[in-house]
């Protein structure tokens, strides 16, 4: 769906960082709750890529799963399912520990020249 | 040649996030509150806007249109004399399933900021992806409707998270559904925990008085207000 403008992003972030040297590999940490079909972005990718520093660029992500913390009783668990109440205590100040993150992790870059001191 | 690993570790959404802030900066400057109003398409959100925009006392009232295509909503709204504006995002941004920072950006030059005090941004219809996209709102309030499945906050929990308040419409068809108000409710509690929820009907005007005074309590509140 919105894959296309996600990818678009990432290579935007990607070519950011990449002061014009060119990418090699693009790394991604995709948390189950973000609403981002891997397959899907992968295939968008190449086309955005396309007469950027990012054209050819392998692109692998981490898919990082759904872990809620309940902050009165402390108690953390995976959730699989979008249920958001504590199942210790039933409460409602329930945090997202991990899963909610789209985030460029790292690139490789090509190097133009050897950088060791003269 | 040999190949370097450049730790970036930057939110990929970043850029528009960024440029949210700058339009909830404009928008602060001018005191005006923002709402992003978001539904699947046909919930019924262009119908809550004329039941309430020209009828709340003390607060003027703009909107901001998105959609793909035409300005049918934006046309209906002018009708009621609340100062419109009507973004497409065909053709100019593609033909964007939703709006984002930069599309809204490109409309506020446009927006009568110092006649206004509360401006609706009501996004395109879709459960997706505009809860992805911050634009600089002070708060989102979404519409689902009693035809639209008990199970919709399951599948669509970002949306139904990213929410302040959640407004369920239709209700006048509810002795002609088999459809279980208590259950979606429930669902809606999993989802997210205690948020606001009113039952409305934009049809027949029952909980519409209940959304008006939210409306006017959310433009008398003090300064910015987390958009979650």
């Amino acid at each position: 769906m919105h894959e296309l403008s996600l990818s678009s992003a990432v290579i935007n972030t990607a070519v950011k960082h990449a002061e014009g040297r060119r990418v090699e590999l693009v790394s991604l940490r995709i948390g189950r709750l973000r609403q981002v079909v891997p397959e899907t972005l992968e295939f968008y990718f190449g086309f955005v890529a396309r007469d950027t520093v990012c054209e050819g660029a392998r692109l692998e992500y981490e898919i990082i799963d759904a872990r809620l913390r309940c902050n009165p009783c402390a108690k953390e668990w995976d959730i699989e399912i979008p249920a958001f109440r504590c199942p210790t205590c039933g409460g409602s100040d329930v945090e997202i520990a991990s899963g909610n993150e789209f985030e460029v992790e790292s690139i490789e870059v090509e190097e133009a020249e050897c950088i060791a001191p003269r | 040649m040999h190949r370097t690993k450049v730790k970036v570790v930057e939110e990929a959404l970043d850029a528009n996030n960024t440029i949210a802030q700058a339009n909830r900066s404009d928008f602060d400057r001018a005191g005006v509150k923002v709402i992003n109003f978001m539904s699947a398409p046909g919930a019924g959100k262009t119908t809550l806007l004329e039941r309430v925009v020209a009828d709340l006392p003390g607060v003027r009232v703009g909107v901001l249109e998105g959609d793909v295509q035409g300005s049918m909503d934006a046309d209906r709204l002018a009708s009621l004399h609340v100062p419109v504006i009507q973004l497409n995002t065909d053709p100019s941004f593609g033909g964007e399933c939703h709006l984002d920072a930069n599309m809204v950006r490109s409309a506020v030059p446009s927006l009568p900021l110092d006649d206004i005090d509360l401006l609706v941004i009501e996004n395109v219809g879709n459960l997706v992806c505009p809860a992805e996209f911050k634009v600089g709102e002070d708060t989102r309030v979404m519409v689902t409707s009693v035809t639209e499945g008990e199970d919709k906050p399951l599948k669509y929990p970002l949306m139904f998270r990213a929410c302040e308040l959640v407004l369920v419409n239709k209700i006048d068809l509810l002795p002609h559904l088999e459809y279980d108000v208590e259950r979606l409710l429930y669902n809606i509690d999993q989802v997210h925990p205690d948020v606001e929820t009113i039952l409305v009907s934009a049809r027949t005007g029952e909980g519409i008085e209940t959304w008006r005074e939210w409306l006017l309590r959310l433009a008398a509140r003090e300064g910015a207000v987390a958009a979650g």
